[in-house]
């Protein structure tokens, strides 16, 4: 959609209208993106807040023209997700959030000069490679602005000298990826987690920026390569919205057919290396038979079988194979038959049953306040779905179910994902036998250039809402493409759900939550 | 007399291999000197047995990591070649899998890995963003292959490979350890010097 309204209010002013918004019932901080407008503008801060009620979206944005010390107040006290998300404004701008409890870097290393995201910096010149490893302190800075413009510093501790801590990755087989966790323990009690992020941080946002629009389509699907299809088509969507250009009914169809397809194979994937972290061997190998029947299908179709690069602006790079329907109306009645077989397998089993009851559990409030979306969030009850909330595609004429759970807890967060595997099956079969005719492919200019202006759209991917706001000054680059990472608010939200369970425990809240690392650090 | 020592893979014959130039070279680099016959025997027998037995760290940064649990999996099943025992510590590892983008952040941590593994080590870099950056080659936190801070023994291009070509990838290593003198060479290998 496009942006035309964002209000623009003086720093001095957000705290109050962020308030105010609070109150109205906009509880869920879904994006909050740092900006670099150029010398006359400076350096801001784009918000976008969500009503869980009403759906309804008030976007906001602030700046200061002070490149040298640009202070922004915090929100991270209004909504709990804002304290990472500053963070990465911080490291990626330099903008200070004054008031702000750990204003540290938290993709780059410490030792990292310069704010590679700025117009001005060059990242690549004044940092070569360090090969010493990486000072990580532990303690961390608060600034507060003061009335005449100058700001106190104050020192906070992150880990005092009586804390126990224990590395946990980045090499790791339980964190999925590269992440790293430090953990204060007390005896087998974890009593702290401070992730540290950005071992695979691959600079994607700068790069999209030197790179056109086509061939920024090629980095979203590594971004989060368990959701490549539905991670394409939003950044599809929002630049054929902004272009104007009307995709066939053919391409809408065809388009969520393979997000569900996409969405199974992430869920059964989930539940392969869930039971791998748990020690069930067997089950890892019956979730990834499943999966291969999928990756025939991608194969078959889009050429690809992770990386799958399909979607592009204005259709599909081709039409879908002629045994695509009959494939795909074969694994639906297979597939259901094996999730019986899962649950038979793992669900009723006595020791997974214990490791995940009551295990990591958080309660509504803390998810929308984190901005977990997805299966964790639904397992919360916060009814999250962005195929319900704001439905695209072909999503409004499906009829499907949007799994709710109540208590929160490892269990509920594994036991969402399986039964969405059969809600996708569902949606699947309601469209299999409709693929309407049409184009695959409308036809576009050879340079693509979006007009002037800001846009945003959000897709539900296999973890959540997955959003790409553009700013594009008509150039056939864009000014700033930023993607709401699924992932990290769940990694933000770790601490809390882990925090009073034993150090076992953390894989198994760890494998549920269901992050992918490469799109937490993009 | 001195003997001069080929690789052999069963079931796959040497001419199927594509790039069987170099892998001449490497053989006439590793024989220079030829080697005694009894050696050459006892040689043989434990690079046979080196080469089906190698234990690859479960290493992964990203997208070649999924590629390659898929190949852990029944269809493509590792296991046939003697790779499946994945160890999660370097010190019991004799192969090292780069699968995926290494950014300048993680290559501290890569090589402290690296040196950890005992000797006789291996790495194969897999995929596009471990042979020279892939496509976050341009970026400022990409490190631009994985030969630039490790010596790397088989290249697996791809984006990411598909299972087959990890398999390739294996096999190919297999030939260079099944040609290799272990004795006097690969199990007395000269310490790196100190910086």
């Amino acid at each position: 959609m496009t942006l035309d309204n964002i209000k623009t209010l003086e720093p001095s002013q957000l705290r109050e209208e962020m308030q105010a918004l609070k109150s109205k019932g906009f509880d869920y901080l879904s994006n909050l993106i740092g900006m670099d407008w150029g010398e006359e503008e400076g350096l801001g801060v784009v918000y976008c807040v969500e009503n869980t009620q009403t759906h309804e979206q008030a976007w906001l944005k602030t700046a200061t023209a002070d490149r040298e010390q640009p202070v922004i107040p915090t929100v991270s006290d209004l909504w709990d997700i804002a304290n990472i998300y500053e963070r990465e404004a911080y490291d990626f701008y330099g903008i200070i959030f004054a008031g702000h409890p750990d204003m540290r870097r938290i993709f780059l290393r410490e030792d990292w000069v310069g704010y590679p995201m700025r117009k001005d910096d060059k990242p690549a010149e004044q940092n070569p490679l360090r090969m010493t490893n990486e000072p990580l302190a532990d303690d961390t800075t608060e600034y507060t602005l003061q009335p005449d413009g100058s700001l106190i510093t104050k020192k906070n501790i992150i880990f005092g000298p009586d804390d126990y801590v224990v590395n946990i990755g980045p090499q790791h087989p339980s964190t999925h990826g590269v992440l790293h966790f430090r953990v204060a323990l007390d005896g087998e009690i974890i009593r702290k987690i401070d992730p540290v992020l950005g071992y695979i941080h691959r600079g994607v946002e700068k790069l999209n920026e030197s790179y056109t629009y086509p061939q920024t389509l090629a980095l979203t699907d590594r971004l989060d390569y368990l959701g490549a299809m539905q991670s394409r088509h939003a950044l599809c969507m929002c630049i054929e919205k902004a272009m104007g250009i009307e995709v066939s009914d053919r391409v809408q169809v065809v388009r969520t057919i393979l997000d569900e397809l996409q969405r199974i194979d992430s869920h059964i994937l989930f539940f392969s290396c869930l039971c791998q972290d748990m020690g069930a061997t067997t089950a890892f190998l019956y979730g990834f038979r499943d999966r291969e029947k999928i990756l025939d299908i991608f194969e078959e179709t889009c050429g690809g079988r992770l990386i799958i690069n399909y979607n592009t602006i204005g259709g599909l790079m081709a039409d879908i194979h002629p045994n695509f329907q009959k494939r795909v109306k074969e694994f639906i009645p297979y597939m259901r038959k094996n999730i019986k077989e899962y649950h038979a397998l793992f669900t009723g089993n006595v020791i997974f049953q214990n490791r995940s009851k009551g295990i990591g559990p958080l309660t509504k409030e803390q998810v929308i306040s984190f901005g977990c979306t997805g299966g964790t969030g639904r397992a919360a009850g916060w009814a999250n779905d962005v195929r319900k909330n704001h439905p695209y595609a072909a999503y409004d004429r499906v009829d499907f179910h949007q799994v709710l759970r109540e208590s929160g807890d490892s269990f509920d967060r594994y036991m969402i994902r399986l039964d969405e595997i059969l809600e996708s099956l569902n949606i699947i079969e309601q469209l299999i036998d409709n693929i309407p005719e049409g184009n695959y492919k409308e036809k576009t200019k050879p340079i693509i250039k979006v007009p002037e202006g800001t846009y945003y759209q959000a897709v539900e991917t296999s973890r959540g809402e997955f959003g790409v706001f553009l700013e594009s000054k008509g150039d056939k680059s864009p000014y700033r493409l930023h993607y709401r990472s699924t992932g990290l608010p769940l990694v933000a939200a770790m601490d809390t759900a882990c925090r009073g369970f034993k150090i076992a425990d953390l894989v198994t809240i760890g494998g549920t939550m269901d992050y992918i690392v490469p799109d937490i650090d993009r | 007399m001195e003997v001069k020592k080929r690789a052999k893979i069963k079931s796959f014959p040497y001419e199927e291999f594509k790039d069987n130039e170099t892998y001449e070279k490497l053989v006439q680099e590793l024989n220079k000197n030829g080697a005694n016959v009894i050696v050459t025997q006892l040689d043989n027998l434990i690079d046979w047995g080196r080469s089906n037995s190698l234990w690859p760290l479960t290493f992964a940064t990203s997208c070649c990591g999924i590629e390659f649990m898929a190949v852990c999996a029944a269809r493509y099943d590792i296991a046939r070649f003697g790779f499946e025992v994945t160890r999660n510590s370097p010190r019991q590892a004799d192969v090292i899998l780069v699968s995926g983008t290494i950014t300048t952040k993680m290559a501290p941590v890569l090589k402290r890995l690296y040196d950890q593994m005992a000797d006789p080590k291996y790495v194969v870099a897999v995929g596009g963003c471990a042979i020279s950056g892939g496509p976050f080659t341009k970026s400022y936190h990409v490190l631009k292959g994985v030969d630039k801070i490790i010596p790397v023994d088989v290249y697996v291009p791809g984006c990411p490979p598909r299972p087959e070509s990890f398999l390739y990838g294996m096999m190919q290593l297999q030939r260079k350890v099944k040609v290799e003198q272990f004795f006097g060479t690969t199990n007395r290998k000269e310490k790196e010097p100190k910086e």
